[in-house]
Order: structure tokens, then C-alpha cells, then sequence
């Protein structure tokens, strides 16, 4: 790794002006444009291989219409077979198969090996695959993937949608809406909505990539939602996105300054996260290069602890204190209160709602992207889908659900997860993990060793960082986004309703397994 | 300011091959030695180290076990020949209790010390029985009751053993009774004899000394005592089979332990007349009887009841026909492991009732005592079904105030649980051939990796003394409440979908 030794303030190459010069770099578009992976054998269920007795013929390219197979324009040969495309037997055993219509029978077909070994319970091979498919295609993964539920045998993973025999007459794709409302207080604040019902989640300069971190920023600004620092500061990067970036502010306070403030629409208090609540955050020493450090006004190469908890806050009165003291330095501001899930999260909501956050985030104990104690992310606080009912009804009870917004994260990972959280009372949610899985994360956890992720995504080692391009990153993140809101708007077409907003607390649409008769 | 205890821990590599979880996999034909795979994809180098070490044929390693699972390899191979695959060797390894998991992060916490740490949040089931059906609670922005204002540095793991005294009495300004003997143990975690399968010499040593180095205590039969051990300075609990043996030199020793029997009032008070410094344990194995069973001992004057589970943290099974049976008298010498479930005839067994898990008898117990009044009175030590460091604090918010480890001990050692020992063959990891200086570390890092994450789960309650963490269910949430809480209100009855508007 090649560390020119530059002193901290000048570590930044462009000063911020530059990039607020720059408004059109904020300018991303929606469009759904493939984004093929950027390993060459990507890994998908099935696999199919080719002999060498293969004529070229280019009877398959017929054959297949998944795109398994390429003789490219004006070459004689065949490219190596893309089976991860393969949707599967049922169509590899039928007679008009790739397999069955090559005249050399130079073709095979067999599940994936390496396939058998990813994923864990939560997080599927099939949920894996299913979010690079809609990544690279931005279309909704065939019924050859499980892209709805994990295998975790609890919570989101029990709970099914109860859709009505047939949508109502009248109701039409287009006219469904999927915004949120961010602010539900009177207050003279901005009404600020988004586009979907989810934003990005902090991950922070240090831990993540400047290239996936500016890919979050792009896919936010381009589907009018949000996303999140993380606690390490404010790269002048994000300047030109900066209506579409929250600040958030943890313990460590790093980087948190006036200007990083009144830049953002929405401040974010991280008092805890699901991953590792009541620990705090520690960034190891080996991520810790000089932007960082510049960035973090600290020394490179020590870990840096971000510590549990607010050791000014000791009440819901410090807290408030806190919030007005954002709230003054920039009048414009939304304000989000990211907690834990304790058993008490009802209580929590309550005095966040009292200390003046518009919104109210939970993070539950299965999600997460940083590192974490296993004994943590296993352990301690209650998992997100009981908290959110817990919060809404709580909420509601006390006659002030419709003026506090409600977010939840910490395991949601397909747009059935967003859906049903929405369903249980959320507003809407905050994701993390699935958008790193959508730049080929595949979950192998050794994000915090050494020069950090192998696959070049939550690293700040300047080699692997360019494993990802802003530009792939991003478009792989527009497709995910736009597949995702595709199948909700289907989904809510199905249960027949014209809103997302009208989703919310709908526990009647829902069942569980274990309780269904 | 006292001296804060501290485990140190050392690097202690493993002496043969673990069993890894991940491995590639290639086919050599087809291969085009583009050497993209050494040179460019593994950025942890180990297709080059191994190449070293194949060389230089040195050192342990082996990429079947350091392979992180990155997939670059795979996923940039020329030829697409490689893949990645689960070892069938770690398959096999474990049993559902103790699973392959389990085994790998035991050896690793055993080699380095370290709390296991990943990113990509959590991979396991939602729940699963006994102590994954609970979490622990973390304090929380609004809860005033927190005291965990302080740094982990202050979090102290120590509980006391031994009688505790309901109440002061004074005659003249002056105190009517001296109190009982109380034995304090820097964190709530005690060695338990070492089970069957592993028990020798050396390695009862070795156990012995790694407890003696942390502070805690090892519970050895008062036959069995090896070598170079001494009682007082190794902090053995010599296991007695009659007051006759609590003479010589087991008399030094600060607590002794005695199985529960008929006349087991009568044994502890012959061994307290011999020497009434010494604090006794009364070994009571779980059955659906236990709580009525340790209620009588405590009333009796019992100063620490050990409660035994089987390996799998299960009770012995209830009998159906007769509701309560004479609990049988563990054997002499018998650990935690094993002790299978009683085998249940296949027609009834669906209708008997299935032993409980540990969770659910520690809670019963805690609860039957507190109902008495006391509770207070007596040490609650639990053993069997410990597997890993959360069961401590889970065993301690049900209830217990500490916990004694068998199995953990023999997998710290590389142990596979293959159970090859026990029908005659070889041991893969050669048990027999351990160099006790070796064992010893393993051993303290592996308890040193342990009393860091007891530290975490605590700081993470706000909760800054072992002692308050015992039967404190406000800091734990059960599945069962949350579950009905929660699904049970909202579905608890089939619903039909409503009509929409």
C-alpha cells in the first residue's frame, strides 16, 4: 500500500468549493442499465459447462433466453457460458433446452458447488443471488430463487402476506404511491419526503470505501432518498449530494463540525446500533490511513472508539438538551434518533419523540454491516420485528403515532422485509447490508482484518478500494433500487392498496406460521 | 487503587491441523498456470504461504483451515476451475449441541485469546432452543437505572462462595455469631471435574494449574489428586466420597465437595467439625425435583449447591408413570459428560413430558429459594451445558451465581469431540502427548477471551457487578414472552384477509 505521508489538513485532494461547483454531478438518472458483475465467474445456482467439442454453431444462443450463452457480433467462437444465468432443470431437462438442441451434445448442466456454500441462515444463497440478479438486471430474480425469505425460522422469515382473492377495480400501478413523509410534526421545518420507503444506513468514511460510500450517495440523490454518513465524518466528495446525505452524530464525534451540520437535511443521533448495542463503535487501526485520520482530526494508525454511551446523556431531558443544540446550530434540519431495541424500546420511542426527533430509528440486534463482537450481534437487545410493533402500538396508544415517523433496520433484507416492517407498523425502513451484497459483498464477515475487505467494499486500502468503480457501484445500486420498487408496487397492487403509507400497522394482511391454522 | 484483574493471554498455535470450515477446491486440467489465483486474487497470501510451507515443511498451516472465504480465487480464476467447498471432515465434527461452530470459535478463542469478532451482522436462527430462546437487554437512552457510567475497566466479574447470614445479630454493641467462611472467585466461572473421556493425569493438572493461574478453582476427586498438585496453591475442591476423607491434606483446601444423599446433612456437618473453615458443595443433579430438593438442603443449612446438567444442558428425564422418583445418586466421579437422557420406550414418547433445559430449571429453582426467603443464603453453582461464554450470562440472569465448565476445557485442548477414545481408536489430536506448559495457556486464553466478552455483555447492561447480574430478568428477554407479546397478540387466532377499500 503506498502511503505518501501527507499532512492530515491537506489530505483531502479538492477543496469543498470545488465540488459544490459541480451541482451536475449529482445529476443520476433512474434508468435501469445492466451491470454485469466484475468478478468473471460470477457464482449463481446452476452452472452450465461447455466441451471442447463445441462447433460454435450458436444453436444455443437460440436455445436460451437467459442470456446463458454469447457468440459476440463477428467473433467465430463462443464466449465461456454464463451459467449463472441458468434459471435451472426445469428448463435444462425440457426438449427445447440449450442442453437437448446442441447437435454435438457439448453441453452440461450442474448445480453450482460453490453455491451449497454461501449464505448462512438470515442472509440464503438463494437472497444472495436474487439481490446480485436484480443488481445486474434491475428485474425481479425468476421463481428459480427464494427472494423473499431467508432460513432463519423466525420473525420475517414466518411472516407471510394475506393477498385478497382479486384487486379491487379502479386501482392502477401507476397511481400507487410509495413516498414517506419524514417530518409529521408542525414545526416550520421542511415536509421532507422520500421517493421509497427506505434509506441508506451509516456506514463511515474509514469503514467503507469512498467509491461504495459516493455509489449510496448517487443511488440516494437519484431515487430522492436518503443516506448516511456513518460516524466519520463528512468527505467533501459528498458535497455535490449533500440534500440527499445525513449527518450523523455519535459519541466519538468525529467530524461532526458546524458546517457538517447546516449542510444536512436530516441530523442523525446514533445513541446505539443493532449490531453491538451498548458498545459503542471502534474503528481499528489499520483502516485508520491519513484521510481517514484528517477526516477524523486523530492520529493515523491508533483505533479509534466511539464509545457506549453519551457520556453527557444520562436522562431524556440531556437528550433533549442534545437535540435543541442541532436543532439551533441548523434550523432547517430534520432530526433522527437511531436507538438499540432494549426491552423497554416503547419507552425509548416515547422520550425521543418528547426530547423533539421527527424520527424515531430503530436499529434491531440481527442487522448490521461493521464488525461486531459474535457474542453481540447473537445476543443482546430483541430483534427488530418485535420492537416495531411494540413501538407502533405504544405509539398509538398514547395518541402520538402520527407525529413521529418510525424507522426501522437490522435485518431487512429484500423488499418482502421492507414490506412486512412497513406492515407491522414502520414508516419505513433503513438498509445496509443489502446494498453491500448489491456490489458482490457475499457476506464472509472478515470486513474488519488486516487491509480489510477482500472484495475491495469496506476497506480504505487504496488498491482494493478500486476493485469497485463509482460509476458500477452506483448503476448497481439503481437497479437494485429499482427492482426493489417495482416488486413493492406490485405487492401493493396485489393487496390492494394505493399507498405505501396505507401499508402501515396493516397486521390483518399478514400471518404467521406458526400461529396460521 | 487494588490491582483490576486481568487474564493474560498468549499465542498458543495448535499442535496438529484444525479442521476448517472453508476450502477451494480446483481440478488441475484445464488449468492455464496464469497463477492469477498466487499472485493477484488472494489478498491474504495463503495459496504462496502454503507453497512456502510445502517447501520449507514447517509450521502448522494449513489453508483448509485459514481460508477466509473471500471467493476471489474462485470468482477470478481464468478457467472457472476453481470453487469453494465445506470441509467434510468439519461436517462430521460436534454434535447439535456442540457444533462445528462452536468447536471452531472454542479453538480460536483458545489459540488467541481474543473475542471472536465479523462484520456482516448476525447469520444464525431467529432462536433455537434453551439458552438461544433469550437475549439479554442493553441499557438504553432513557432508563435511569443504568450504572454503567463507568468504563468496562471497572466492571467487576467477582462473586463470593459460600453461606451468607440472613441477618446480623449484635449482643453488647459486639457481633453474636462470626460469619461462615466465604471463598471469593475473580469471576463466576469454577472448572468442574474433568469428565470421563479425558481424564488423566496431565491433563487434570493442567486444568488444575490454568485455574489456579486465573484464580478460580478446579473440582478434582479427592482420589484422583495427580501429582505436583497441591491443594491450597492450585485452588483444587477436592470431591469427597465421606467425611473420613476430609483429613490430611484435603483438609487444606478452602471448599470440598460432597454428592447429594440421603444423610448429606450429616456428611457436611462431620467434614465442618473436622475443619469448620472449609466450605462444602453439595452436588445435586437436575430432575424435575431439583428445586423442591435444594429448598430442603438450603433450609437445611447447605452453603453451595452444585447443580448438575447433562452435556447438553438438559435435566434427567422426568418419568411419566411416577411423577416423582427418587433421584438417582450420581456415580462416583461423574462429570457433566455423559449423561444421556433416560431412553424413552418409542409409543410413549410423545406423551411424556421431555427434560427441560437448563434455562427453565435454574429459573425454578431461583425462583422456588426467593419464594423461601432463601436465597440469599446459599452459592447456586451450575454446570453441564456451557458451551460458550453467553451461556455464563444467561445462566446468571436465570438465576445462578456462577457456572462450572467441563467440555470447553477439552475442546480448548483441540479436542474434536470425535469421541474416537471411546471406542478404541486413535485420538487425532494426541490428548496423550500434551505439553502441560502448553495446556495451561490454552486454557487461560481461552477463559481470558470468555471473561472479555462476560465484560462486554455486561457493559452492554449497564450492568457493573457479577454479583447483581444473578436472577436480574430485567436485563433478559425470553422468547416466549416476546413471542406472545408480540405474533401471539397479533395472530394468536387464524384471520381472514379484510376487506380493502
Amino acid at each position: 500500500m503506498s502511503t505518501t505521508q501527507t499532512n492530515g489538513r491537506h489530505a483531502a485532494a479538492q477543496p469543498p468549493d470545488e465540488f459544490a461547483a459541480h451541482p451536475d454531478y449529482a445529476d443520476v438518472t433512474r434508468e435501469v442499465r445492466p451491470a454485469p458483475p466484475r468478478y468473471r465467474n460470477e457464482i449463481g445456482k446452476y452452472s452450465i459447462h461447455r466441451a471442447t467439442n463445441c462447433a460454435s454453431c450458436g444453436h444455443c444462443v437460440e436455445a436460451c433466453r437467459y442470456g446463458v450463452h454469447v457468440k459476440p457480433e463477428g467473433y467465430g467462437l463462443m464466449t465461456r457460458p454464463f451459467g449463472y444465468r441458468c434459471i435451472g432443470e426445469e428448463c435444462a431437462e425440457g426438449p427445447d433446452s440449450c442442453i437437448h438442441t446442441c447437435p454435438q451434445g457439448a453441453l452440461g448442466f450442474a448445480k453450482t458447488p460453490a453455491f451449497e456454500t454461501l449464505g448462512d441462515l438470515r442472509w440464503t444463497g438463494d437472497l444472495l443471488v436474487s439481490t446480485w440478479h436484480m443488481a445486474e438486471t434491475g428485474q425481479c430474480p425468476g421463481e428459480h430463487l427464494e427472494c423473499e425469505v431467508g432460513a432463519s425460522g423466525g420473525g420475517f422469515d414466518k411472516l407471510r402476506f394475506l393477498f385478497p382473492e382479486k384487486p379491487p377495480q379502479g386501482l392502477r400501478r401507476e397511481d400507487i404511491s410509495t413516498e414517506v413523509l419524514l417530518n409529521r410534526r408542525n414545526d416550520g421545518r421542511p415536509k421532507l419526503k422520500i421517493d421509497v420507503p427506505w434509506y441508506g444506513g451509516g456506514m463511515s468514511f474509514g469503514s467503507t470505501s469512498t467509491h461504495v460510500m459516493l455509489g449510496k450517495a448517487r443511488v440516494a440523490t437519484a431515487f430522492n432518498t436518503f443516506t448516511c454518513t456513518g460516524e466519520g465524518g463528512y468527505p467533501d466528495r459528498l458535497i455535490p449530494y449533500r440534500d440527499h446525505v445525513i449527518t450523523q452524530v455519535a459519541t466519538g464525534l468525529f467530524g461532526v463540525r458546524e458546517e457538517t451540520i447546516q449542510r444536512a437535511p436530516i441530523v442523525e443521533f446514533k445513541y446505539a446500533q443493532g449490531a453491538k448495542p451498548g458498545l459503542g463503535g471502534h474503528l481499528l487501526g489499520d483502516k485508520n490511513t491519513p484521510a481517514v485520520a484528517a477526516m477524523r482530526e486523530a492520529v493515523v494508525g491508533t483505533s479509534l472508539f466511539s464509545p457506549f454511551p453519551f457520556h453527557s446523556i444520562y436522562s431524556v431531558e440531556d437528550h433533549k438538551k442534545h437535540l435543541d443544540w442541532i436543532a439551533h446550530v441548523n434550523p432547517r434540519a430534520l432530526l433522527s434518533a437511531k436507538v438499540s431495541t432494549p426491552i423497554d424500546v416503547d419507552m425509548v420511542a416515547v422520550g425521543s419523540y418528547y426530547a423533539g426527533a421527527h424520527i424515531v430509528h430503530m436499529d434491531g440486534s440481527y442487522g448490521g454491516t461493521g464488525a461486531a463482537p459474535n457474542i453481540a450481534k447473537k445476543n443482546i437487545a430483541m430483534p427488530i420485528e418485535y420492537a416495531i410493533n411494540r413501538v407502533h402500538q405504544f405509539l398509538t396508544n398514547e395518541g402520538i403515532r402520527d407525529q413521529v415517523t418510525v424507522i426501522a433496520s437490522g435485518g431487512i433484507r429484500s423488499v418482502a422485509d421492507v414490506a412486512k416492517a412497513i406492515a407491522l407498523g414502520a414508516d419505513g425502513v433503513v438498509i445496509g447490508t443489502a446494498e453491500l451484497v448489491a456490489v458482490s459483498c457475499i457476506r464472509c464477515g472478515n470486513c474488519e482484518s488486516g487491509r480489510g475487505c477482500a472484495r475491495g467494499i469496506t476497506t480504505t486500502d487504496a488498491e482494493l478500494m478500486d476493485m469497485v468503480s463509482i460509476g458500477w457501484a452506483t448503476q448497481r445500486l439503481v437497479n437494485l433500487y429499482s427492482a426493489w420498487r417495482t416488486m413493492l408496487l406490485d405487492l401493493l397492487y396485489r393487496l390492494g392498496l394505493d399507498s405505501v403509507a396505507a401499508l402501515r400497522g396493516r397486521t390483518d394482511l399478514m400471518t404467521h406460521l406458526d400461529y396460521s391454522s | 487503587m487494588p490491582p483490576k484483574y486481568h487474564i493474560h493471554t498468549a499465542a498458543a498455535a495448535p499442535r496438529v491441523r484444525p479442521v476448517g470450515k472453508l476450502g477451494i477446491v480446483d481440478w488441475r486440467e484445464d488449468c492455464s498456470s496464469c497463477h492469477n489465483c498466487v499472485k493477484r486474487a488472494c489478498i491474504y497470501g495463503f495459496y504462496r504461504d502454503e507453497y512456502d510451507t510445502l517447501r520449507e515443511a514447517s509450521g502448522y498451516l494449513d489453508y483448509i483451515y485459514q481460508c477466509k472465504g473471500c471467493l476471489n480465487c474462485v470468482q477470478s480464476c481464468t478457467k472457472g476451475i476453481l470453487t469453494r467447498v465445506i470441509n467434510p471432515e468439519y461436517r462430521r465434527i460436534g454434535d447439535e449441541y456442540y457444533t462445528a461452530d462452536i468447536l471452531l470459535s472454542t479453538w480460536f478463542q483458545a489459540e488467541t485469546g481474543r473475542i471472536p469478532v465479523s462484520g456482516a451482522g448476525y447469520g444464525g436462527p431467529f432462536s433455537g432452543p434453551g439458552f438461544d430462546a433469550m437475549w439479554t437487554d442493553m441499557s438504553e437512552i432513557v432508563r435511569p437505572t443504568r450504572d454503567g457510567i463507568h468504563g468496562r475497566e471497572y466492571i467487576s466479574t467477582s462473586v463470593d462462595i459460600g453461606r451468607k447470614l440472613a441477618h446480623l445479630s449484635f449482643t453488647d454493641g459486639r457481633l453474636a455469631q462470626s460469619p461462615p467462611p466465604l471463598l471469593e472467585c475473580p469471576l463466576p466461572i469454577l472448572f468442574d471435574v474433568v469428565p470421563q473421556r479425558w481424564r488423566r493425569p496431565a491433563i487434570v493438572a493442567a486444568v488444575a494449574k490454568a485455574a489456579a493461574e486465573i484464580g478460580s478453582y478446579s473440582v478434582i476427586h479427592a482420589g484422583e489428586i495427580p501429582a505436583g498438585i497441591s491443594i491450597d496453591q492450585h485452588h483444587v475442591v477436592p470431591w469427597l466420597d465421606s467425611a473420613e476423607q476430609a483429613q490430611g491434606g484435603v483438609a487444606a483446601a478452602a471448599m470440598a465437595m460432597i454428592s447429594d444423599s440421603d444423610d448429606v446433612a450429616a456428611v457436611q456437618a462431620a467434614i465442618k467439625r473436622e475443619n469448620p473453615e472449609q466450605i462444602v458443595a453439595i452436588r445435586v443433579p437436575a430432575t424435575p425435583r431439583s428445586a423442591a430438593r435444594i429448598v430442603e438442603l438450603v433450609r437445611g443449612g447447605a452453603e453451595v449447591l452444585h447443580l448438575v446438567f447433562d452435556a447438553h444442558g438438559r435435566e434427567q428425564a422426568p418419568g411419566a408413570e411416577n411423577p416423582s422418583p427418587p433421584a438417582p445418586l450420581p456415580q462416583r466421579g461423574e462429570g457433566s459428560f455423559p449423561l444421556p437422557p433416560a431412553p424413552l420406550p418409542q409409543s410413549e414418547e410423545a406423551s411424556q413430558p421431555q427434560p427441560r433445559h437448563a434455562r427453565d430449571v435454574i429459573r425454578e429453582v431461583h425462583r422456588a429459594l426467593v419464594r423461601d426467603g432463601t436465597r440469599d443464603l446459599a452459592t447456586l453453582v451450575v454446570s453441564g451445558g456451557i458451551a460458550q461464554p453467553e451461556h455464563v450470562t444467561k445462566a446468571i440472569l436465570c438465576g445462578a451465581d456462577l457456572v462450572a465448565i467441563d467440555i470447553p476445557l477439552a475442546v480448548a485442548l483441540e479436542c474434536r469431540l470425535c469421541g474416537q477414545c471411546d471406542r478404541d481408536e486413535t485420538c487425532p489430536v494426541d490428548m496423550d502427548d500434551l505439553d502441560p506448559a502448553y495446556a495451561v495457556r490454552r486454557i487461560v486464553n481461552l477463559l481470558g477471551a470468555w471473561h472479555q466478552q462476560l465484560i462486554e455483555m455486561m457493559g452492554a447492561m449497564g450492568v457493573r457487578e457479577v454479583r447483581r447480574l444473578r436472577g436480574e430478568t430485567g436485563r433478559s428477554m425470553f422468547f416466549e414472552d416476546l413471542e406472545r407479546d408480540t405474533f401471539g397478540r397479533l395472530f394468536g387466532k387464524p384471520q381472514q384477509p379484510q376487506g380493502v377499500a
